[in-house]
């Protein structure tokens, strides 16, 4: 199958590790990404006010690019920022015909609001299906991984618009775990906020949420968490530091490394997934 | 409230114009504030913000750093009994300081080399928030 690829700002630069396993797999179960070529910034979070036809632009002139490129392929995200802001920016020239009319004046091309925005996990459960992902995982090696799914604010609000899982009750991130074998934490703190761009003008919140956070996680009994999102990967990183005995994954990390793929190329540490190998036969 | 040249009638009319929210909505059972992860830095509790809107005490709010320190998380929005979308009135809130030109941090305030280290949705997302 073939799906349109943004990868937003920070694939390429902050989360490349993110960027090639996301390629690595797709390679392995058939997937073709045709990344869309001279792309923006999405604008970060979506601007929430009725007056927000400015700051709809930018997200609108991707969607427009999508269109462009191919009208009949859906367009594929990762970073829960993009797929948040593209998916509501869709929804609401959607709905709002009056909104859309003016912002087409701006666009290169007018938007027909009908490009389909898709995340990858999204892919991974409609499309592919949790059975063929588990035939294809070798899912003994994944054994010492109990791991706690960490959705993170923008992934699944507001359920309306996004369409995704039910936003208090998810299991989107749980089933695909569970069919490439790891051992999943039924974890109530999987929404908490990890302080977002606080980090930026005020780090002391990030680190306050993203050590709770860890908390939680090690009370849990959790050894690593798993993410989507390049800003909780980095709060996380960042704060939970040499405190505490954990590890934080891209779920694209750990559905490759069950694909058989090698760490090196998944951007990983060898030593450290040997060491959580190793840790199995503890368990 | 000598800074804007709004009355206090003006302020919260803006403040449902711009978030498209009945501020009567809300029956004040402080789920919102029971559930926000920011809660603890804030001056004062989210639900107190709708409160004194209702009441048309403009001045408390504003003074207060509720509304910058909220990060658009949606947790309050989703929770609601009522259906009220808090984040919208916060963001609305932000949307009058900046536009009164009374915006939380300057661009140029922040060094560089802080900035270059994040993934570039924490400064844009800042930026975009807290600066206008």
């Amino acid at each position: 199958m073939k799906l349109l690829y943004y990868p937003g700002c920070t694939l390429h630069t902050v989360a490349v590790q993110f960027d090639q396993s996301t390629k690595e797999i797709c390679k392995q179960l058939d997937i073709e990404l045709i990344e869309i070529s001279d792309f923006t910034c999405c604008g970060g979070l979506y601007p929430q006010t009725t007056e927000n036809l400015m700051q709809l632009q930018a997200p609108a002139r991707i969607l427009v690019q999508a269109q462009r490129t191919d009208p009949n392929l859906e367009l594929m995200t990762l970073c829960t920022f993009c797929y948040n802001t593209l998916k509501r920016t869709h929804y609401t020239l959607k709905k709002d015909e009056q909104k859309r009319n003016i912002l087409n004046d701006y666009l290169e091309e007018p938007y027909n609001a009908k490009v389909k925005i898709v995340h990858l996990i999204e892919v991974f459960r409609d499309d592919i299906g949790y059975d063929t992902i588990r035939k294809k995982s070798k899912r003994s090696l994944l054994k010492g991984f109990r791991v706690a799914p960490y959705y993170g604010c923008l992934l699944l609000r507001p359920m309306n618009e996004i369409e995704l899982d039910d936003q208090e009750q998810p299991s989107i991130l749980e089933d695909l775990l569970y069919a490439i074998g790891c051992d999943v934490i039924e974890f109530p703190y999987r929404f908490d906020c990890c302080g977002s761009f606080h980090v930026v003008n005020k780090p002391e919140i990030a680190e306050q949420c993203s050590k709770e956070l860890l908390r939680y996680t090690e009370q849990f009994h959790a050894n690593c968490l798993v993410t989507c999102c390049p800003l909780c990967y980095y709060n996380i990183s960042r704060f939970g530091g040499t405190d505490f005995n954990f590890q934080i994954f891209y779920i694209t990390q750990l559905v490759g490394l069950a694909l058989g793929i090698e760490p090196i190329k998944l951007g990983l540490d060898p030593e450290i997934i040997n060491k959580f190998i190793s840790d199995s036969y503890l368990v | 409230m000598s800074m804007f040249k709004k009355t206090n009638e003006e302020f919260v009319h803006e403040v449902e114009l711009l978030s498209g929210q009945n501020l009567f909505s809300c029956y004040q059972c402080g789920k919102c504030s029971a559930g926000c992860a920011f809660a603890n830095f804030m001056d004062m509790l989210p639900h107190q913000v709708i409160r004194f809107l209702q009441l048309k005490k403009v001045e408390p709010v504003i003074d207060a750093n509720t509304y910058w320190y909220c990060a658009a998380c949606l947790t309050c929005t989703t929770r609601c009994p009522k259906s009220v979308d808090l984040a919208s009135i916060m963001e609305a809130l932000r949307n009058i300081m900046i536009r009164e030109n009374r915006p939380y941090i300057q661009v140029f305030s922040l060094p560089v080399e802080i900035i270059e280290g994040f993934p570039q949705q924490a400064a844009v997302s800042a930026l975009r928030k807290l600066s206008g």
